[in-house]
């Protein structure tokens, strides 16, 4: 039942003004593609592994095929018709063959026409559409143990990182999470991983503050959390990241290894990585598909922007992003159910009335998506290394989630800006989510602001500056917002960025039967 | 007085508060386990108040007690802060004074770490603690690099504004990234520029302001460092070196 009164009209107004903004952005990336996409394709298409006598040390087999095809004929195309070209015109058994005899310098590749085209784009369909069939086949496998163990017994879903940069620690400590009450674990990634334009291979032991996201770590985490859902009797959730240069390939790698949610934020590369906005927007669209394809929930990464600049004057920052990941969501083929749009608690706590202004804030998203699964983000900037005021902030913080009905939410530690947690600061954190959730379970039922009160005026507030800032956004085109620093105070061109060099214009003729499965939906 | 000890609730009582995790399951073996620690860290008589088992191999532990050690007041070495502290119209009057230009400040995150928070504390017109970043002040050219600057490129960076001052920021410390990090930067800086050097500043909640000789930059700054305690370091170091003020 709704509680703060929005007028619908302001509501639809904002949602036009966010379609208007994303547009522009929309056709300059259906007009582009990147190489990151063109691997996402090949390793739908069936490529695993890496050349492992490369003097760079592991390079993976689709950077090696991609970037010999952009050297030899361009990419204008798309890797698909050269790549199938090629294996045919070489008579070769697999695309890993193909790969291998590339790297031995005994492929030239070229853009092939009228009949080897046709024949060389349908090859590249079918062995994309394979890859695909097994992003389905894990949907299906997904539901089907949701039936079996059972969805987590109440909202909000509680979401714990494991971050120890060696997947089998991971392993160990999201059991323990899982058993502790965890129904989601997401391993973070090592950091710089974003900054790698290639997937490192194989299971891995060495991360920076994190573990790497590999396909082989992806299988690990997940066989292992199959284990412990049986075990603790409801579906355990993974979730990893998919941003940075390799979007769309660890979209792809997460589809395939049948994880459950994905970390994909519009903007975020751009803002907070110094991406290639064009990159990012090509990248990001193409990984959305692939997520909608694989039933994967997205989160999306608001809480940025609060970390940057102040959580009051900034709160509308956080909607108008909101707005914008949700019409670039649906534009991909997600649906509401697979929004997991966020939102952080991030206010100084010696704002007067701090409690008061998250709730509003967070009530706004509430409303404003009502059937979004929101993820609700736990202090991080005030977290001064006062464990003890730390655990008390958390625990408000989980209040307001449990209060204005948050979907899932990110369990906060107290050592947050200390160290990584140790695992006790996780059992604790749990116990604070735990207390909060049992004391407090209906609250939500008994919680109406006082109509025209500060929450219900300051969430009008907000929403009317979102709509002025959208208003100007559409005026002044997103991408010039972007390079003014509108979001999180980063100024972002979209000529400067990491992996500028990697974005290509589609020439007419370019193939990509990945993204035509993925607009029409077919299987074959 | 020179020496001191802990403070509970009455003078010389030595009480602290700790708490720590055990790899064994709860019991009264655990809680015999807790109090040799305890013992051996010090504290005698010690009092495990809380215990309760993580998982089936693990414990957590809360124990209070009275340290036998004393704190021995004149042994103690720390950084003081050797320049005063200046306010914005201050710093901009002294870099408009001394410069007769602005004064450039150059800063990143280097290495693989992508925590921006530090450095943008210091640099974002946000700034930090109620303090105005670097960007505020208007004698001050502050070019922010953002996350994961390559040394070589901080280095060109640099050198083509000419920088004064180069601000690193090191969040991340696993297997001494930060203490590495920042070793490679500063010694890059010296190959390529001797002594016509930019003043070097390495900044994160992990250093200790003692380390700067180790690291080989002019000065550290620690957790809860302000933007106004490094813009009047800035204004300290122009009066110092030559270099710059000429």
């Amino acid at each position: 039942m709704p509680l703060l009164d929005l007028d619908p009209d302001v509501v639809a107004t904002a949602r036009e003004l966010a379609a208007r903004a994303a547009e522009p952005v929309v056709r300059i990336a259906t007009a582009h593609t990147t190489v990151a996409v063109e691997r996402a394709t090949l390793r739908l298409a069936g490529i695993t592994g890496a050349d492992t006598t490369h003097r760079a040390g592991d390079v993976p087999w689709v950077n090696r095929v991609v970037d010999t095809v952009r050297e030899h004929c361009g990419l204008e195309h798309g890797v698909v018709l050269p790549a199938f070209h090629a294996l045919r015109e070489h008579d070769l058994g697999s695309l890993t063959d193909l790969a291998e005899a590339t790297a031995a310098g005994q492929i030239q590749y070229r853009v092939p026409a009228g009949r080897d085209a046709e024949r060389a784009a349908k090859a590249g369909r079918v062995a994309v559409a394979k890859g695909l069939r097994t992003v389905d086949r894990n949907r299906a496998q997904r539901d089907r143990l949701i039936t079996r163990f059972g969805d987590p017994p109440r909202r909000p879903w509680i979401y714990l990182i494991v971050a120890t940069g060696d997947i089998d620690e991971d392993v160990v400590q999201a059991a323990n999470a899982a058993r502790a009450g965890a129904d989601i674990i997401a391993v973070i990634r090592s950091t710089g991983q974003s900054l790698l334009d290639y997937v490192p291979e194989g299971a891995t032991h060495h991360g920076f503050a994190g573990t790497y996201a590999t396909q082989e770590n992806f299988r690990i985490m997940r066989a292992a959390m199959d284990d412990v859902s049986k075990e603790v009797g409801r579906y355990i959730r993974v979730t990893n990241y998919a941003s940075g240069l390799c979007m769309p390939e660890i979209a792809v790698l997460g589809g395939l290894q049948r994880l459950d949610m994905m970390l994909n934020d519009s903007m975020y590369g751009i803002l907070f990585r110094d991406i290639n906005p064009i990159r990012t927007f090509v990248d990001q669209r193409f990984s959305r598909q692939v997520h909608a394809r694989a039933g994967i929930i997205i989160n999306t990464g608001e809480d940025n922007y609060l970390t940057t600049a102040d959580a009051v004057d900034a709160a509308h920052t956080v909607t108008v992003s909101q707005l914008l990941n949700e019409h670039f969501a649906h534009e991909a083929g997600l649906p509401d159910e697979l929004l997991g749009l966020g939102h952080a608690f991030e206010i100084n706590p010696k704002v007067p009335e701090s409690f008061r202004l998250e709730l509003a804030h967070a009530l706004l998203a509430r409303e404003l998506f009502p059937d979004a699964p929101l993820k609700w983000m736990p202090p991080t900037k005030h977290m001064t290394g006062d464990v003890f005021n730390g655990y008390l902030l958390d625990g408000f913080f989980n209040l307001a989630g449990v209060l204005t009905g948050q979907s899932i939410l990110l369990v906060g530690m107290m050592t947050e800006a200390v160290v990584t947690p140790f695992l006790s600061d996780r059992d604790l954190a749990l116990q604070n989510v735990r207390y909060v959730l049992d004391a407090a379970a209906g609250l939500r039922e008994d919680f109406h602001p006082a109509p025209g009160g500060f929450i219900v005026k300051r969430a009008h507030q907000v929403l009317g500056e979102a709509v002025d800032l959208l208003d100007r956004i559409v005026r002044d085109g997103l991408l010039n917002a972007i390079a003014d620093g509108t979001f999180g105070l980063m100024k972002r061109p979209p000529d400067k960025g990491k992996g500028a060099d990697g974005v290509v214009e589609k020439a007419d003729g370019y193939r990509n039967p990945a993204a035509d499965l993925l607009e029409s939906g077919e299987t074959k | 007085m020179s020496s001191i000890r802990p403070y509970g609730d009455t003078t010389g009582d030595g009480m602290v508060q700790t708490s720590f995790t055990l790899p064994m399951p709860p019991g009264p073996k655990a809680e015999g386990a807790a109090m040799q620690l305890a013992n051996k860290m010090g504290i005698e008589p010690a009092m495990v108040v809380h215990s309760h088992g993580i998982g089936s191999d693990f414990t957590f532990f809360v124990v209070y007690g009275s340290v036998r050690h004393l704190v021995d007041l004149d042994a103690i070495t720390v950084v003081e802060r050797e320049y005063p502290l200046l306010s914005p119209a201050e710093v901009n009057g002294e870099v408009r004074k001394r410069l007769r230009r602005k004064l450039v400040v150059v800063g990143g995150c280097i290495g693989t770490d992508a925590h921006t928070v530090g450095i943008d504390a210091i640099l974002n017109i946000k700034g930090f603690a109620g303090e105005k970043g670097l960007e505020y002040y208007r004698e001050l050219k502050v070019v922010n690099l953002g996350a994961q600057v390559t040394v070589p490129e901080l280095v060109k960076r640099a050198r083509a504004e000419k920088a004064d001052a180069v601000l690193v920021s090191q969040v991340v410390t696993q297997r001494d990234a930060h203490i590495l990090n920042t070793q490679e930067m500063s010694a890059a800086f010296r190959e390529a520029m001797g002594d016509r050097r930019p003043v070097l500043i390495a900044g994160g909640p992990r250093f200790d302001p003692l380390m700067a000789g180790q690291l080989g930059v002019d000065r550290v700054f620690g957790r809860g460092t302000t933007p106004g305690e490094v813009a009047s370091y800035l204004v300290h170091a122009m009066k110092e070196s030559k270099g710059v003020a000429a």
